[in-house]
C-alpha cells in the first residue's frame, strides 16, 4: 500500500483506501462525527425532556405568563397584586434587579474611586485602612456578605412602635427605613420628561461650549448653565403641572408603618453587600489604572509646581481611566450577575420571582431561559455603553 | 514674566552667584544618586552636564526642579534656599524654573496648547483665551505652527513633541532652564536646529541653562560650563576652554567618547547603579 501511495502522479485513479488516508477527507469525516454526536445528544435531552413533560402534563410554552400569579410581592415599583399576570411579576423582579444593580454601580464607583485613591495615599494611616477595606471584603464570598449584613441590618434599628426619626418624618425601624414621598400627580410626569429634555439641551449646549473653547479660548459657564436650563425646565414643567404640595408621610399605625416609600432591610442588605464587595475590585482597578500612569506625568506636573490633588484630578486620572475602563466593564457584569444572590436574603429580584413563578407552574424550562436571556441581555448592554465609553476615552494612536 | 518679588529677593551680596548649588545629598534607599554635589552659575551662563548612565545627571536635574527633596544640602537662587522651601513655596519655586523631561512627559489627555501652558492656567496667571493665544505664541518661538496647538501630543512625531516640551519649559519664563537630554534620539540635522533654538531663546531673555547630555560634541561645542558627573559625584567642573589645562587625559578621552568613566572610580560599586 505505501507503495501505491508514494508512486508519483494521479494516472490511476484512486481506490477507498487511499481517500481514507487523505488527511483532508479524514478531517472532514470526523467533522461530520462530532456534529452527529451533538446533535444526536441534543435530540436525546429535548425529546427525553418533552416526554416528561407529557407524562406530568405540563404543557409548553410561554402561554402561562398571560395566567393570573396570584402570589404577593414584597416590594414592587410598578402596580402589581396577587391578580397580576406571571408575566407583571416577571417584570417586576427585573425592574427590583436593574434597580438594585444601577444604584450598586454607581455607588461602587465612587466608593471604589475613593479607596483606590486612598490606597496610594502618602498618609501612612489613610493607607492602611484603605488596605484592610479592600483585602477584607474582597476575600470573604459576597454570599456570606449578603447574609451579613442581612443580620444586622434588622437588628440594628428599632421595631415600629419606637422608630428612629434622625430626619423629620424620616422614619428607621426593623422592617427597613421609610421616606416621605410625594403623592403621585401628573405635574410629576411633565417634570419628568421636562429632566429628559434638560438633559438633550445641556448635552447640545456642552458640545457648543467645547468647540467654542478649543476654537476661541473663550470658556462657557457650562455647569452654572446646565444647573439653570435643568432647573429652569423642572420648575416651569412643575408649575404647568399646578405645583402639587400634597406629601405621603409614613406614620405609626397600630404595629406597623403605614405610607411613604419603604427602603426594605432584604434591598438594603443587597445593595450595600454588593457595593461593598465590588467597590474593592473597583478599588484595586482604579489604583492598578493609576499606576499604569508613567511616573514621568507625574513629575512634570511636579516641576510645573501644580498640587497632588490638581495633578490627580487634570493628568493622573484622565489617563487612568483608559486603562481601567475594560476592566471596570468586568466588575459592573459581575455586580449585574452577582445580584442574582438577592434570592438568598428574600429579595425579589427576577431570580426569586422567576423562581415561584417555577414552583407554581412547573415550566422551568421558560422560566430559566427567561431570566438567562435577560441576564444576557443586562449584560450585553453594559458592554455595549462601556465599549462606546471606552472608545469615547480611549487615545487616539498615530 | 516677571516675579512681584523679584527685587525683594536681590541679593545681599552683589558678588554671589545667581545660582549656587552646595553640598547636595540624594539617597534612594541605600543607593547614593547624589553625593555632596556643589556648583555654581551665573545669570545667563550655559552649563553641560556630561558623564555614563547612572551618573545622578537626571536626578540632579530633578533635584533642581523640585520633583525630588534632597536630603540634604542647599540650592541657592538669588541667596534664597529653594531646597528647603516648604510645600507651599514649591508654587514660587516652579515659577522660577522651567524643566524639559527626557521622555518629553506631555500630557498625554490634554491638546497641545493647554500642555504648553498648564502652569498658566492653573496658577491663575492666563485666562484661557490669553493661554490659547500664548501658546500659539511659544510654539511658533519652537518652530511649529498654530494648528498644532488643538492636536493632541499622540498626533505628533517625537520631533514635534520635544518642540512641545520645550514650549512649555519656556512658558513661564523660567530663569533657569533645565533639559534633559534634548537632542537624544533626534537626527544630527534636528538636533542642531533644536539646540540653536535654545541658544536664541536663552540669549533673549539671559536664561541660565543647565543641560544634560550624551553629545560630547554638542557639550563642548556649545555649552560654556562642562560638568562631569561619576556615579553621583561631580567629577569635573569647570570652563570648556579650561579642558585642555587641566591635562586630565582620561577626561579628553571621555569627552571624545572613547571611555566611559573615571579608572579611579570605575572598580567600586557596579552593581549599585540602579539610579539613572
Amino acid at each position: 500500500m505505501s507503495k501505491t501511495q508514494q508512486a508519483p502522479g494521479g494516472v490511476r485513479s484512486k481506490g477507498l483506501a487511499d481517500y481514507l488516508n487523505d488527511e483532508n477527507v479524514r478531517a472532514v469525516i470526523y467533522q461530520i462525527i462530532a456534529i452527529g454526536l451533538v446533535i444526536l445528544a441534543g435530540w436525546y435531552l429535548v425529546s427525553n425532556t418533552l416526554d416528561n413533560l407529557e407524562r406530568q402534563n405540563i404543557s409548553t410554552g410561554f402561554g402561562f405568563l398571560d395566567l393570573e400569579a396570584s402570589f404577593g410581592i414584597s416590594e414592587s415599583m410598578i402596580d402589581y397584586t396577587p391578580k397580576s399576570t406571571y408575566a407583571t411579576a416577571l417584570l417586576v423582579g427585573l425592574l427590583n434587579t436593574v434597580k438594585v444593580a444601577f444604584l450598586g454601580i454607581v455607588l461602587c464607583t465612587i466608593i471604589g474611586t475613593i479607596f483606590g485613591i486612598a490606597r496610594l495615599s502618602s498618609n501612612w494611616i489613610v493607607r492602611k485602612l484603605a488596605a484592610i477595606y479592600v483585602e477584607t471584603f474582597r476575600n470573604i464570598p459576597v454570599l456570606l456578605q449578603l447574609f451579613f449584613w442581612y443580620a444586622i441590618i434588622p437588628g440594628a434599628f428599632p421595631a415600629a412602635r419606637n422608630a428612629l426619626e434622625p430626619i423629620p418624618d424620616v422614619l428607621m425601624t426593623n422592617r427597613g427605613i421609610y421616606i416621605p414621598v410625594p403623592v403621585a400627580d401628573n405635574a410629576y410626569e411633565f417634570m419628568g420628561i421636562a429632566a429628559i429634555l434638560a438633559l438633550i439641551i445641556i448635552y447640545f449646549v456642552k458640545k457648543w461650549a467645547d468647540k467654542r473653547l478649543d476654537a476661541t479660548g473663550q470658556p462657557f459657564p457650562i455647569v452654572w448653565a446646565s444647573v439653570g436650563i435643568f432647573a429652569g425646565l423642572v420648575l416651569v414643567a412643575y408649575l404647568a403641572g399646578g405645583a402639587p404640595t400634597a406629601m405621603d408621610i409614613p406614620e405609626l399605625k397600630g404595629f406597623n408603618i403605614r405610607g411613604g416609600y419603604n427602603i426594605s432591610p432584604e434591598f438594603l442588605a443587597v445593595l450595600i453587600g454588593l457595593t461593598v464587595y465590588t467597590s474593592t475590585y473597583v478599588a484595586e482597578v482604579v489604583r492598578s489604572g493609576i499606576e499604569a500612569v508613567p511616573s514621568g506625568q507625574w513629575e512634570a506636573a511636579d516641576s510645573l509646581g501644580l498640587k497632588r490633588s490638581v495633578s490627580l484630578r487634570k493628568i493622573i486620572l484622565p489617563q487612568s481611566m483608559r486603562v481601567a475602563i475594560p476592566p471596570l466593564t468586568n466588575q459592573y457584569l459581575n455586580l449585574t450577575k452577582n445580584s442574582s444572590l438577592a434570592v438568598a436574603v428574600g429579595y425579589p429580584d427576577l431570580v426569586s420571582v422567576s423562581n415561584t413563578t417555577m414552583n407554581q407552574t412547573g415550566q422551568a424550562i421558560e422560566a430559566i431561559s427567561i431570566y438567562m436571556a435577560v441576564y444576557l441581555g443586562l449584560s450585553l448592554i453594559t458592554s455595549l455603553f462601556m465599549n462606546w465609553f471606552n472608545n469615547k476615552m480611549a487615545l487616539v494612536e498615530r | 514674566m516677571t516675579l512681584p518679588n523679584d527685587t525683594a529677593q536681590s541679593p545681599a551680596n552683589a558678588t554671589s552667584p545667581f545660582l549656587k548649588i552646595k553640598d547636595l545629598v540624594k539617597k534612594f534607599g541605600d543607593t547614593i544618586a547624589l553625593d555632596h554635589v556643589s556648583l555654581s552659575l551665573d545669570r545667563g551662563q550655559k552649563m553641560a552636564v556630561i558623564g555614563p548612565s547612572a551618573a545622578g545627571k537626571s536626578v540632579l536635574l530633578k533635584c533642581l526642579a523640585g520633583v525630588y527633596r534632597a536630603d540634604s544640602g542647599n540650592v541657592l537662587i538669588d541667596g534664597v534656599n529653594i531646597a528647603k522651601s516648604s510645600d507651599n513655596n514649591q508654587e514660587n519655586w516652579a515659577d522660577r524654573i522651567g524643566m524639559l523631561f527626557q521622555q518629553n512627559a506631555l500630557f498625554d489627555s490634554l491638546p497641545i496648547w493647554q500642555n504648553v501652558c498648564f502652569q498658566l492656567i492653573e496658577n491663575g496667571t492666563l485666562g484661557r483665551k490669553q493661554a490659547k493665544d500664548r501658546a500659539v505664541e511659544l510654539l511658533g518661538l519652537v518652530g511649529l505652527d498654530a494648528d498644532s496647538a488643538l492636536l493632541h501630543p499622540s498626533d505628533l512625531s517625537g520631533g514635534m513633541q520635544k518642540r512641545v516640551g520645550i514650549a512649555r519649559a519656556i512658558a513661564n519664563s523660567p530663569e533657569i532652564l533645565l533639559l534633559d537630554n534634548p537632542t537624544a534620539g533626534l537626527d544630527p540635522v534636528l538636533s542642531n536646529h533644536i539646540e540653536n533654538m535654545i541658544d536664541t531663546i536663552a540669549r533673549k531673555q539671559n536664561t541660565t541653562v543647565i543641560t544634560v547630555t550624551n553629545d560630547m560634541e554638542i557639550a563642548q561645542k556649545r555649552y560654556d560650563f562642562l560638568t562631569m558627573m561619576h556615579e553621583g559625584k561631580v567629577y569635573w567642573h569647570g570652563k570648556r576652554d579650561e579642558i585642555s589645562a587641566a591635562q586630565n587625559d582620561h577626561l579628553a578621552q571621555m569627552l571624545k567618547g572613547s571611555a566611559q568613566g573615571p579608572i579611579s572610580m570605575r572598580t567600586r560599586n557596579r552593581g549599585q547603579h540602579l539610579v539613572a
